[in-house]
């Protein structure tokens, strides 16, 4: 793969998640290279969301190893914060902070964590608002705001970290059909720009046209893998088949 | 006669419904911090912290706050002064009723703040979290400004409760209302009269609060929803 010569971003090798008795992951390994947007297909419950969640250690990692950006995050002594500024992660259910306006949203970490003053938080804030459409709404609350708009403020609140890696836990899944279309976009225009993404998604359209690298995951493992057209067109594991078969 | 025991000992009694207000402004003081410690130590992800808070709060609430200033007032010092050899140990009445209002207080704040805590949503610390922000400063800024905004109107409610349990602590002889009219009722034989008055004077001072209460709750919840 061309990807190969670039600079290895995420490295996962057999990693394992149980939470008690259910084993989640069974054995994980890959590599992601900076740049690379690789999309997640696979069926509810088959790990995708657990396995994201697990590069930035939102999930406590049973066993394996985990580096991302150079840290090694299965490794207690690693400073997890350092590691997660560097990395950007968008939820089904945005987690826009509800106490706060857009801006005050945007400007919460960049500011407690002394990556920048208020007025460049400010700055910065706004400039990533106009670039997803919503400058207008920089004073508005989340409750105020549509689930297409709350997710693009997702997105800005996360860029506004200024990260190497953006994680994206099924971005459009909690969505009206007619607002996905405007938080793919934005996604598209990120994937252009050469941020390295990991996107758990449904949307068969975006991980044809976006994705560098189509994983697909069942059971706790990862099935097959590939380019769009390899894993979405010509699919070659049965299961993958299976999959694809019902979502298409 | 109840304008004669106005005119006469309405004086003495606003100022024991003075010194019920500092008790009970002193028993909250410290139940708040211990009902945000302990109430933190229940959401904590560390066993030894909850089971801490949970010995607490059993303890605190399956006893009748009546022992437990009997027990401060007078058993305490005792024990201190017989167990571990220190003579002359005593708590005043307004010492030891602080200590009993704010652990009584204080557990139920605890389950308060313990459930205002939960009720908001995981993915708020879990975003928090996700930018890098600290535990706790992800606590601080984001979940406590959310729950403490579930939680004022059990908290105030809570208040309330402590400011009328003041009036348990007239047994350890504190200066109260209730003590003070036990008194007045001693000097006067009308018990109608004065139980009336202090009656009153209770349901007064506690719907101002509620009405200052619901005021605060309207300002905080403005202009989010």
């Amino acid at each position: 793969m061309a990807e190969n010569n670039k600079q290895v971003k995420i490295h996962v090798s057999h990693l394992k998640k149980s939470f008690g008795e259910l084993e989640v992951l069974k054995d994980v390994s890959i590599d992601i290279h900076e740049g690379e947007v690789v999309v997640i297909l696979g069926p509810s419950g088959s790990g995708k969301s657990t396995f994201l969640r697990c590069l930035n250690r939102l999930e406590e990692i049973t066993d394996g190893t985990v580096i991302v950006d150079g840290y090694d995050i299965t490794d207690k002594k690693t400073d997890i914060n350092k590691v997660r500024e560097n990395v950007g992660m968008v939820f089904q259910l945005f987690n826009l902070f509800n106490n706060l306006d857009v801006m005050g949203n945007m400007m919460l970490a960049p500011t407690e964590l002394k990556k920048a003053t208020k007025e460049e938080a400010r700055e910065t804030a706004m400039r990533l608002l106009k670039r997803v459409g919503l400058a207008d709404k920089a004073e508005a609350y989340p409750a105020q705001l549509s689930g297409g708009q709350k997710q693009r403020v997702a997105i800005a609140r996360a860029l506004a970290m200024n990260p190497d890696i953006m994680l994206f836990d099924e971005p459009t899944s909690a969505l009206d059909p007619e607002m996905v279309g405007e938080v793919l976009q934005v996604m598209q225009g990120l994937a252009k720009e050469g941020m390295t993404m990991v996107v758990v998604t449904h949307e068969i359209g975006f991980a044809r046209e976006v994705a560098t690298r189509v994983i697909f995951m069942e059971g706790g493992y990862i099935v097959e893998q590939g380019t769009p057209d390899e894993v979405i067109n010509h699919p070659k594991e049965p299961r993958t088949i299976d999959f694809l078969s019902k979502v298409l | 006669m109840l304008l004669k025991i106005l005119s006469t000992y309405g004086p003495l009694l606003l100022e024991a419904m003075g010194q019920t207000l500092l008790l009970a402004l002193c028993g909250l003081f410290f139940a708040c911090i211990l009902g945000l410690i302990f109430g933190l130590l229940s959401v904590l992800k560390s066993r030894v912290c909850n089971i801490i808070s949970t010995i607490f709060v059993d303890i605190i609430r399956g006893v009748p706050m009546i022992v437990l200033a009997f027990f401060i007032y007078f058993g305490f010092p005792q024990f201190v002064s017989s167990s571990l050899g220190i003579k002359n140990f005593t708590l005043s009445a307004l010492q030891a009723g602080t200590i009993a209002l704010a652990l009584n207080c204080g557990a139920y704040m605890a389950e308060i703040i313990r459930a205002g805590i939960q009720s908001v949503d995981k993915g708020q610390m879990e975003a928090a979290r996700s930018l890098g922000l600290p535990y706790w400063k992800a606590m601080r800024k984001v979940v406590l400004p959310q729950a403490i905004r579930t939680m004022i109107p059990s908290i105030i409610n809570q208040f309330i409760i402590t400011l009328k349990d003041t009036s348990i602590l007239s047994v350890i002889g504190f200066p109260e209302l209730v003590n003070t009219a036990k008194n007045v009722v001693a000097n006067t034989m009308r018990s109608s009269e004065v139980w009336f008055i202090v009656g009153v004077m209770y349901l007064i001072v506690i719907t101002i609060l509620s009405r200052f209460a619901k005021i605060m709750e309207r300002r905080i919840n403005r202009g989010r929803e």
